[in-house]
């Protein structure tokens, strides 16, 4: 064996494998189940095919990374920092979820977890209580994945007391030093973020997957919401169905949109408000079928549907 | 002359790897890991300074590894010890403990005497590197 290795050495010298070596690209494809994750992430997230496509991209690439290393082709450890810019309730937080899963599978990550946190958990009240407490965080965070949800508000231009740069200065240091250890995921509101990045170069140049999360349409929130009460084991009645949709166009147009989480609200109250109407009708006798079922009455009694038509 | 301490006495000095791999282990019990150091070698000298806090939570030895290095840095010629703590009988309980850093050099332990009543002598021990004022024992 060792001979045969040789040889193979002294024809290609400077690699130890020559070209035609073959890699089974499918095997390892099959054995990381990937595919498993991205059909669970196609089945559970609505729409957001840019995010999907990316993230298709990013496990291609750590995939081919991994093949590369089977045959020796030395790879620096890609950065697998990004960022994640979108309106409000556009699905950041659960992509970033399925993320560290990916690349836990991958091998990217070693536990999988993810520790979100925001400006309150990395920057300190008083001089030295920062370094100590994003230290702290980042600690918790290896292994795994690290999401900083607004990050922008880690930087404060107005004041430049202002202890956010110095976690930004921990949190660069390690994310450069120990990239095999940690993967960190920067989320937030697009313009801002890109003021953050612009106001911050070394935060951007480390960050190496900038993704957007486009907001949703009228269509893919009645889908987002079939797909939350289905989860809670409720339905809509086919007339509620219509009302929704017609909820919908109407809930985007007033001010505090906030996609996929107004949805959730949306519905939490209708199951209030139709929980209240199984009461309110305690003569009748009921059914597991009015149990599960939010009716278009549910929906009707929002104060979207009241207001004037804003003209 | 080695010191040596608490679990792996008998063992040579372990490996990051292996460190690592310790480590691992103890925070798959969900134990608490503390990183201390000294320069007094005194085999009674239990309570040494802690290297920041007691890590609660951690999931990965990274995080641990990274505050053994940086202690390292501070002290490459102190003794350095990792301790896992035990919390599931309500207090803190030592369930590991090893040293992951030594001095290059430890000039070892004298033997002191001293004459006591009716010529009775009392033995102890004095390691040479304490003769010198802390934090300038070892190099």
């Amino acid at each position: 064996m060792n001979t045969v290795m040789e040889e193979q050495q002294n024809q290609m010298p400077g690699s130890a494998m020559p070209d035609d070596t073959p890699v089974d690209l499918k095997k390892v494809y099959e054995d990381s189940h990937i595919q498993d994750v991205l059909d669970q992430l196609d089945r559970e997230l609505i729409g957001l095919k840019p995010v999907k496509s990316r993230i298709r991209e990013i496990a291609a690439l750590l995939l081919v990374d991994k093949l590369r290393e089977q045959v020796q082709l030395s790879a620096q450890s890609p950065s697998l920092h990004m960022s994640f810019t979108g309106n409000p309730g556009t699905g950041k937080t659960t992509v970033a979820m399925r993320m560290a899963e990916i690349l836990h599978r991958l091998g990217y990550v070693r536990q999988g977890h993810i520790v979100a946190v925001t400006r309150d958990d990395l920057v300190g009240q008083y001089i030295g209580h920062t370094a100590p407490k994003t230290r702290e965080v980042l600690k918790k965070a290896m292994g795994g994945v690290l999401f900083i949800d607004e990050a922008y508000y880690l930087y404060k231009p107005e004041n430049e007391r202002d202890y956010g740069a110095e976690s930004i200065e921990i949190l660069l240091q390690v994310m450069e030093n120990q990239r095999d250890d940690l993967v960190v995921i920067l989320a937030g509101y697009k313009d801002r973020m890109d003021k953050f990045f612009q106001s911050n170069p070394g935060m951007s140049s480390r960050i190496a997957h900038h993704i957007d999360f486009p907001d949703y349409t009228a269509d893919e929130l009645l889908l987002i919401a079939k797909l939350m009460l289905a989860n809670l084991n409720y339905r809509f009645s086919q007339e509620a169905e219509n009302v929704f949709a017609e909820y919908i166009v109407k809930r985007m147009q007033m001010p505090n949109f906030s996609n996929a989480r107004s949805i959730r609200n949306a519905l939490d109250r209708a199951r209030l408000r139709q929980a209240s109407r199984l009461f309110a009708s305690s003569g009748k006798s009921l059914t597991r079928a009015d149990l599960i079922t939010i009716e278009a009455e549910d929906i009707l009694a929002s104060r979207v549907f009241n207001q004037p038509a804003a003209e | 002359m080695k010191i040596t301490q608490g679990q792996f006495s008998f063992l040579p000095d372990l490996t990051d790897e292996q460190i690592t791999s310790q480590i691992k282990y103890a925070l798959q019990n969900n134990w608490a890991v503390n990183v201390e150091y000294t320069d007094d070698p005194h085999p009674r000298n239990t309570y040494w300074e802690m290297w920041g806090m007691p890590m609660f939570d951690l999931k990965d030895p990274a995080g641990i590894m990274m505050e053994v290095n940086d202690c390292r840095k501070t002290y490459p010629n102190h003794y350095i010890r990792v301790t896992a703590f035990d919390s599931s009988r309500g207090w803190e309980t030592p369930r590991m403990s090893f040293i992951v850093n030594r001095p290059k050099d430890e000039p070892g332990f004298g033997l002191m005497r001293q004459e006591h009543n009716g010529r009775s002598i009392h033995y102890t021990l004095r390691s040479y590197a304490t003769e010198k004022p802390e934090g300038s024992r070892y190099g």
